[in-house]
């Protein structure tokens, strides 16, 4: 297994070996975030922020205007938090060409504890406006996602991520803005997941068949701009839905598909993510265990949905 | 009032132009910053007419010099700049701040012609100014020949272009700020000139009684950068400051400007009350044109 960030760091030496129109910026951060074999190889294109990420995300704005696209790399936390205001002002709103790419995300963070675990960053950078949102689920779609989001012209925010993380598209993988992917059909229930949840999502329909309820699973990559006609594809063929995200439940994947069921085709939903809690340090599986974001924390919400909808029946 | 030469009348003149264009968008809108405006009038006039390669012809060229109002607040002298030097007719002061205008309350690039960048939340616009003199000193984009990147303004670079910032005092108190003195010092960007127009007064009071600003020129300078000291209204001052930043290689410039709140209209000098949120009354406003040389027509 692949790690997010080694994932990383290899798609862009990949892409600047092709391409010269990107550098990309650290907050003194490169060996968390994977880039530091970027900054080896193409030392003339990395730039040193230091840990001043409100000072990067603006220097980034300025630099977009000079002839190159600034990828911007930092923790999820510092990312969406703490110069969140620059990456509105100086970012979204001027609508820059600047990539932030973050890493750090949820539970994942695992041992350095809630300071540095970003469980808020979906739902802050999709309030954004001109921002678009992404959060590739596996090595192979982050890499297949860096070249597409470089030669979207607009302001992106894409989630990395850090540990290991099962090869679950198998390589060859074409990536589109704004497309969901159904992973594998299902007639029951769909869950949705996001991110490090798309194969314990996969795993969860799996133990699911084996009890006869059939799950259609989709990886939902770009939260924003979020994918309509599948969410209500979705509702439509299996009545009920699932999502899974290693995010606080409040605002985030399930907050934007209820807001898309709601107003178009509400089904019974469930969201699997965190509790609107501040976690705890500790290794990620074992967090994943505890704050009930493993796949059978998804196949306790299957059970428990499907009986609803048959209830309802 | 000594005899100046004719360059500098003439520079005097479009000073004094500027003070009544700042005056009148401010009765227009009704609100806005007219006394940190005003304290910036002579830095901006000899930027825009002597200073620096940016004109209606050129501003969207890679190679224009930027210039940018990191104090945003204080945009009624930057629309009154680009007004004079042509980007849209004055006719478009009557809509600042009102709903379908071309002026916004802070700058817009993409509303209005020859603003750089968004700022008005305070410190990022100096920061931006650092990411332009990064880009333009082009260290990493030398090498790339065969780049063919799809937007307007994205060309190679022919020549090394500079970067001016204005900040606010009270901007100074911002932490992006010094992060922001770091970086370029850090970065050796000799293509950027920081200068600070130091009015003394922010949004509620003087700079003194809202934290410790000072000493200033002992903390630029410990951050690296090479620091000068000037009367902010007085042109030959400025022009010799700007010839200084231009020759000095190795490290950005910071220019502290002694300047006067308010300046030139004179029952808004050093008051408070005129940083921002109201306007001229009747009497007001003719008193103040009358200060800045145009007693006679008012409308």
């Amino acid at each position: 297994m692949k790690t997010m960030r080694d994932a990383f760091g290899e798609s862009l030496i990949e892409l600047a070996a092709k391409r010269d129109d990107f550098v990309v910026l650290d907050a003194d951060v490169a060996g968390g975030t994977g880039t530091n074999v970027f900054r080896d190889a193409f030392p003339e294109r990395f730039i040193q922020c230091a840990i001043a990420e409100q000072n990067m995300m603006s220097v980034a704005a300025g630099l977009s205007t000079t002839g190159v696209i600034p990828i911007v790399t930092c923790y999820g936390v510092f990312a969406s938090m703490r110069a969140v205001e620059q990456a509105r002002n100086s970012i979204a709103y001027p609508q820059f060409n600047v990539k932030i790419a973050a890493s750090h995300l949820g539970l994942d963070v695992g041992p350095d504890g809630p300071t540095h675990q970003a469980i808020e960053d979906i739902a802050i950078f999709r309030a954004i406006p001109n921002f678009t949102v992404i959060s590739p689920a596996d090595p192979g779609e982050l890499k297949a996602a860096m070249p597409v989001i470089l030669d979207y012209r607009g302001p992106v925010y894409i989630r990395t991520g850090r540990s290991p993380v099962p090869d679950i598209f198998g390589g060859s993988l074409k990536f589109e803005i704004g497309k969901g992917r159904i992973i594998q059909e299902g007639t029951d229930i769909t869950i949705i997941a996001v991110g490090v949840m798309v194969h314990r999502a996969i795993q969860a329909a799996q133990i699911m068949e084996g009890e006869g309820i059939s799950c259609r699973v989709v990886n939902m990559s770009t939260i924003k701009p979020i994918d309509k006609d599948l969410i209500v594809d979705s509702a439509i063929k299996t009545g009920a839905i699932i999502t899974a995200e290693d995010h606080n439940i409040l605002g985030g994947l399930g907050g934007t598909i209820a807001e898309v069921l709601v107003e178009n085709y509400p089904v019974p939903m469930l969201r699997v993510g965190i509790k609107d809690i501040f976690a705890e340090s500790g290794e990620p599986l074992d967090l994943a265990r505890k704050y009930h974001l493993m796949p059978m924390d998804i196949a306790d919400a299957v059970r428990y949905l499907h009986k609803l909808k048959e209830m309802k029946r | 009032m000594e005899k100046k030469n004719s360059k500098e009348q003439k520079l005097t003149d479009l000073a004094q132009e500027l003070r009544k264009h700042i005056i009148t968008m401010n009765c227009h809108a009704g609100s806005g910053h007219p006394g940190g405006s005003l304290s910036a009038v002579e830095i901006i006039t000899f930027l825009f007419h002597k200073e620096m390669n940016f004109s209606f012809d050129n501003y969207r060229s890679p190679e224009r010099d930027r210039f940018v109002l990191s104090k945003g607040h204080a945009c009624l002298v930057l629309y009154a700049a680009l007004a004079q030097k042509g980007f849209f007719d004055t006719k478009e002061f009557e809509k600042l701040r009102h709903v379908n205008g071309m002026l916004q309350g802070h700058p817009d690039r993409l509303k209005t012609p020859g603003v750089e960048f968004n700022s008005g939340s305070l410190g990022q616009g100096f920061s931006f100014s650092l990411g332009c003199a990064l880009g333009g000193k082009r260290t990493f984009i030398s090498r790339y020949t065969n780049t063919k990147p799809d937007y307007t303004n994205q060309n190679v670079l022919n020549r090394e272009f500079r970067v001016y910032t204005i900040i606010g005092d009270g901007e100074l108190n911002e932490g992006q700020v010094w992060e922001g003195f770091m970086f370029g010092a850090f970065h050796k960007l000799d293509n950027l000139v920081a200068i600070v127009d130091y009015n003394k007064y922010q949004s509620d009071d003087l700079n003194s009684n809202i934290t410790a600003l000072e000493p200033l020129m002992d903390k630029f300078r410990s951050f690296g950068w090479y620091a000068l000291e000037i009367d902010g209204h007085n042109f030959e001052q400025i022009e010799n400051s700007f010839l200084e930043a231009r020759a000095l290689k190795g490290k950005p410039t910071v220019i502290l400007a002694h300047t006067v709140k308010g300046k030139g209209i004179s029952f808004m000098e050093n008051n408070p009350k005129w940083h921002g949120s109201l306007c001229p009354s009747g009497d007001e406003k003719i008193q103040a044109l009358k200060d800045c040389g145009y007693g006679e027509c008012v409308e």
